[in-house]
């Protein structure tokens, strides 16, 4: 066993250096029209070495390792918990939900511009996320397209203000309505198709609809994207210093305040955060409606799900067009906040960081998933140094994710009995 | 006439790119055929290929090296034993362990995985365009000078010939050898080759080793025909590539190279007679169609659902 052991460890050391050697100890330098090679420093080759050295011991004494690593779980007191009972999570759900919204209603007032600004993104993260939860999550269709639906939403309304002058309010439900109905469009036909094959035909979707809006320069603008694109407004209330629209006041002036540009982005915060909180709320009902268990009883079980009645067409596409109406939500209100939107917004990366929050939150966990897009987004900010670094430590995230922990980091339970072991 | 040749020059450099999307697509489809997942991660392996093959380029040249074929060998060498290690490590480390669980925890592994590999490169090499020197070059030309002219570069037969030479090795190998007779055992089922004794890990570990020497075949070659590189065009050519093996079939070796010659002549149609822009848009709309109609590919068998 030992030789055995001896032999793989050497095997994978040699494996670490050959696909870490040549791509990280050489660089690639452009010099006019030549390229040179020119080594990497010495700190990098040495941590080349080392990681080949830590791969060994670790094949090494691999089984050992593994042991010391099944007894840890013991450690975790609340591991094998049983579920809270339904009633008293419910309640206790709601308290803290009640607390965060307060909280976050009243925190703004007391902050700086940039982390207002901040948590705006957050919230139109944690709406794409709660969105795409129905779709991943709850329903078991694996969307990589996500990220078209939100472009629908944030297009429909730079183009609707640019066009015909619509307000953010009129725009809001005809770009969720728009975005949804382009699910409702797609879904039909791919809904049919199995888990892998779906997955790619919305990826495939979604690259089409950005190379579109990259291409009909004429009416998107192309790469050059759409800009001036209004504020809300309060009750016809304007935030700029001065009113762009006839017929509309601003709002310093209305209450007699000073002018103060913090005023907009509190503001844009507060209807994010309404925005969000809807979102969440209708999602946490729909999930509790007959509706809401369809998804469930398709992602656990295709075939007992159809043999009991259920259609699978119109289960799919429900969750779907649900997804597509709060990513357009969602884009809407990243349109408004961003004043300035293109195609570059809307690239594939945004999918896999919005299904990389879902997946590390635990899918179909609303709670998990909103604590998720909070840690996915702020985490970089916080850690700007390391900023480079944060999708390779995604992309690894995902992986580890998968084979540690492929629930989630707060997977939903559920009120279940399990039988026990006869001895 | 005029006609003629333009459309004869659209179709050599669609068999051009097709013949190595063709390289890429077998790695997707041996994966798929056996273990039933998409690696996602296959285009980022492509892409590592394509680098690795200009840094042995790019050395030879400083260590004053000049003979092409030389040159061309070791950067052919070095990519595929630098890819191939990557697909056994990937395998190793993002799929192995998943395997066997609910269909979208590979997938979703997978895209990690991905993710992971393309910011690998951007952090170690840049995320800039990186010019690949044409070291092949000129070509024959047909037709009289004064009109348009078809033109075949070296390059392009170069990538003929290799890729041919790709897919008969493949072909020989599946076909005669041992582990190619493993390999055929597993994807009928997985469950009663094992029964037979036959290692599936190692087989397993063998179509990922094989996909991923192949896809640095596709690197070498495409980098050279396009003239850069960057982290990033690992995806889209893998996406193209994944299209192809649908197109013929997933999980089909003839239906993979078949796939993406078509794949690759109706791109060159589309951007020689209506738009460069729009053949993305082409070959994603003729993957989400094929999906739509005919899942199972031009030569695919149909899959049974089983209870």
């Amino acid at each position: 066993m030992a030789a055995h052991n001896l032999k793989h460890a050497l095997f994978c050391a040699i494996i670490t250096l050959i696909i870490a050697y040549p791509i990280l100890g050489f660089n690639l330098v452009a010099s006019g029209t030549n390229i040179i090679l020119e080594g990497a420093t010495t700190q990098t080759v040495i941590s080349v070495l080392l990681a080949a050295v830590v791969v060994f011991l670790f094949q090494l004494f691999r089984d050992n390792i593994m042991a010391l690593l099944g007894k840890a779980p013991a450690l975790n007191p609340l591991a094998n918990r049983q579920p809270m009972e339904q009633s008293r999570r419910l309640k206790l759900e709601s308290t803290i939900l009640t607390l965060i919204i307060i909280g976050a209603l009243i925190w703004p007032f007391f902050v700086s511009r940039g982390s207002v600004d901040l948590a705006t993104l957050v919230l139109i993260y944690i709406m794409l996320a709660l969105g795409l939860n129905v779709v991943v999550g709850l329903a078991g269709l694996l969307d990589l397209g996500y990220v078209a639906f939100y472009a629908v939403g944030a297009y429909t309304f730079a183009l609707l203000s640019q066009y015909y002058g619509v307000s953010f309010w009129f725009a809001l439900p005809i770009g969720a309505l728009l975005a949804a109905t382009f699910g409702l469009v797609l879904g039909f036909p791919v809904l049919r198709l199995r888990g892998d094959y779906l997955a790619i035909v919305t990826l495939g979707f979604g690259e089409i609809i950005r190379i579109l809006l990259n291409n009909m320069t004429s009416l998107t603008g192309g790469p050059n994207g759409i800009g001036g694109i209004p504020d809300p407004t309060l009750f016809g209330m304007e935030f700029g210093r001065r009113v762009k629209e006839e017929g509309n006041t601003s709002f310093h002036e209305t209450f007699g305040i000073a002018y103060s540009s913090e005023h907009k982005i509190i503001f844009l915060y507060l209807i994010a955060l309404v925005l969000a909180v809807i979102t969440a709320l209708v999602i946490r009902r729909l999930m509790r409606m007959p509706v809401g268990r369809a998804w469930e009883a398709l992602r656990e079980d295709e075939i007992a799900a159809r043999s009991l009645g259920l259609s699978r067409t119109s289960v799919k596409l429900s969750a779907f067009t649900i997804g597509a109406f709060f990513a357009g939500f969602a884009g809407t209100v990243f349109a408004s906040k961003q004043g300035f939107i293109s195609p570059e917004s809307f690239v594939f990366l945004e999918s896999a960081i919005v299904l990389a929050i879902v997946v590390l939150g635990g899918m179909g966990s609303q709670l998990g998933v909103i604590l998720a897009a909070i840690a996915v987004t702020i985490l970089p900010e916080l850690a700007r140094e390391f900023s480079e670094y944060r999708m390779l430590i995604f992309g690894a995230a995902m992986v580890l994710m998968m084979v540690w922990r492929p629930q989630g980091l707060m997977p939903m339970r559920r009120i279940h009995i399990e039988l026990e072991k006869q001895e | 006439m005029q006609d003629l040749l333009y459309f004869l020059q659209q179709l050599i450099n669609g068999l051009t790119i097709g013949s190595t999307y063709a390289l890429i697509a077998i790695g997707y489809t041996m994966v798929y055929g056996i273990i039933g997942m998409i690696n996602f991660a296959h285009g980022e392996i492509y892409m590592i290929g394509a680098y690795t093959a200009l840094i042995a380029i790019t050395g030879l040249a400083a260590l004053g090296i000049a003979w092409l074929p030389l040159i061309l060998i070791v950067a052919l060498v070095c990519a595929m034993i630098v890819s191939s290690s990557m697909g056994w490590a990937v395998e190793r480390v993002a799929y192995r362990p998943v395997r066997g669980r609910h269909r979208l925890i590979p997938l979703i592994s997978a895209i990690g995985m991905s993710i992971f590999l393309q910011n690998y490169v951007h952090l170690a090499q840049g995320s800039r365009n990186i010019g690949f020197p044409a070291l092949i070059e000129g070509g024959f030309r047909f037709g009289s000078a004064d009109s348009f002219q078809t033109s075949i570069s070296y390059m392009q037969i170069t990538i003929f010939i290799t890729t041919l030479i790709c897919m008969t090795l493949l072909s020989l190998f599946i076909s005669r050898s041992r582990i190619g007779r493993a390999c055929r055992a597993v994807s009928q089922d997985l469950g009663m080759a094992s029964l037979l004794g036959i290692d599936t890990n190692r087989i397993i570990s063998a179509t990922f080793v094989i996909g991923a020497a192949l896809a640095a075949v596709a690197g070498l070659l495409l980098g050279m025909y396009y003239g850069s590189i960057d982290p990033l065009f690992g995806f889209i050519a893998g996406l193209k590539a994944f299209t192809a093996a649908v197109l013929g079939g997933i999980g089909s070796i003839p239906g993979a190279m078949l796939g993406g010659l078509i794949l690759g002549v109706a791109e060159s149609m589309t951007s020689g007679y209506l738009s460069g822009e729009y053949k993305d848009v082409v070959s994603f709309g003729l993957l989400i169609l094929i999906l739509l109609f005919k899942p199972t590919g031009l030569l695919g068998k149909p899959e049974v659902e089983k209870i």
